[in-house]
């Protein structure tokens, strides 16, 4: 009997956490490792495209900015995939609603529609982003990468850069 | 001088027994404390309960607009939609859902759902002026969304095919008004208002 209520203690206090946690996670702020090359040098800087063992950085993301959907250029923000909806990736805001885009490979200028931003990897050469697929929803938008959190050596915020020449904002 | 000392003697026991007065009033409001702090952990518990269920399982809604028309009213539905269904990938043609809007991600829409990646979707371009149609299939990853009333809709027809990532929920119940309680059922893509 007095082995059952400690059990159920525990389920309950364990439930009780998961849902606090899963609340906390969603509303105000996660931590998130990062895998893949695509936003090197700013997250994984030694990752290379396909060798073996990459190892991640855990990155925090905060979700406050989901009530208001307000962004700028140079963000980094967590999105899912407009290609599939169980993937989330990683990117970097280059251009908001309204800005003229001058894409590198096809030398032409595409207007981000609203609602929209376009968003690039800080690693060109293998990146799978807004130059592959066009601008993306911001409902896609689940979070903004604020702060590396591991490994320590490499703790900090996540500065915001973006290249001024491509960009022509209205 | 011993005026002095004597003085701060009893300056010293009066402020003794303020302070134990004090210390008896602090022990008085511990219990009123303690309350107060279970209260409040259980009202957070209970948000966060809320905040999980609200997310997670089923969502109340508030839809208005002439877009749904006859399916949901203009001036006001409440409706309820469940969010498993999305999450895990089980909608098909004909539900309708809930879709937060490409053009201004503040806002939540009810749409029906009318293909899903893959398929190909015809459909008439200005219901207004002929019934001049197009053909399209949705990319991968996407979803055609279509509202009721194709004549007052912004809809798939506007703004393209929308990433499924979009979909916030299965709407699957209405409450009010209580006239037309009762589920939301499937209709097949091609039954439109025409």
């Amino acid at each position: 009997m007095a082995n059952r209520d400690i059990v159920w203690n525990v389920v309950k206090k364990c439930f009780t956490f998961g849902i606090i946690g899963v609340t906390v996670s969603d509303r105000y702020a996660s931590i998130v490792p990062i895998r893949g090359a695509s936003m090197s040098p700013t997250f994984n800087p030694r990752a290379t495209s396909l060798a073996g063992p990459v190892t991640g950085d855990y990155v925090l993301v905060e979700k406050f900015c989901l009530q208001k959907y307000k962004f700028s250029p140079g963000d980094v923000i967590v999105y899912r995939s407009p290609c599939n909806y169980k993937e989330k990736h990683v990117k970097r805001i280059i251009a908001l609603p309204g800005d003229w885009v001058g894409t590198r490979q096809t030398y032409d200028v595409v207007k981000v529609p609203e609602g929209h931003c376009w968003v690039e990897g800080d690693n060109a050469e293998c990146s799978m982003d807004s130059r592959s697929f066009g601008p993306i929803p911001m409902g896609l938008i689940q979070g903004r990468v604020s702060h590396i959190v591991w490994p320590p050596q490499r703790i900090g915020a996540v500065e915001k850069k973006y290249p001024q020449g491509r960009i022509k904002s209205n | 001088m011993t005026n002095g000392f004597d003085s701060s003697s009893v300056n010293c026991k009066i402020q003794g027994r303020r302070e134990m007065a004090g210390l008896r009033r602090l022990a008085q409001l511990k219990p009123i404390a303690e309350e107060a702090l279970a209260g409040t952990v259980f009202v957070a518990k209970f948000l966060c309960g809320l905040h999980v269920a609200n997310t997670y399982i089923c969502t109340a809604a508030l839809t208005y607009g002439p877009s749904m028309l006859p399916t949901l009213n203009l001036t006001g539905d409440f409706i309820v939609a469940e969010r498993l269904s999305t999450r895990f990938g089980r909608v098909g043609v004909g539900d309708i859902v809930l879709v937060r809007s490409p053009e201004n991600p503040r806002k939540v829409m009810a749409k029906r759902l009318m293909g899903m990646e893959g398929d190909s979707v015809t459909y008439v371009v200005d219901p207004k002026n002929g019934d001049w149609s197009e053909t399209v299939v949705v990319p991968k990853g996407h979803v055609w969304i279509e509202g009721d009333n194709i004549y007052d809709s912004n809809d798939s027809r506007n703004f393209g095919a929308v990433p499924y990532g979009l979909l916030q929920g299965k709407i699957f119940w209405r409450i009010w008004p209580p006239e037309r309680f009762g589920p939301l059922e499937k209709r097949k893509s091609n039954e439109g208002v025409l």
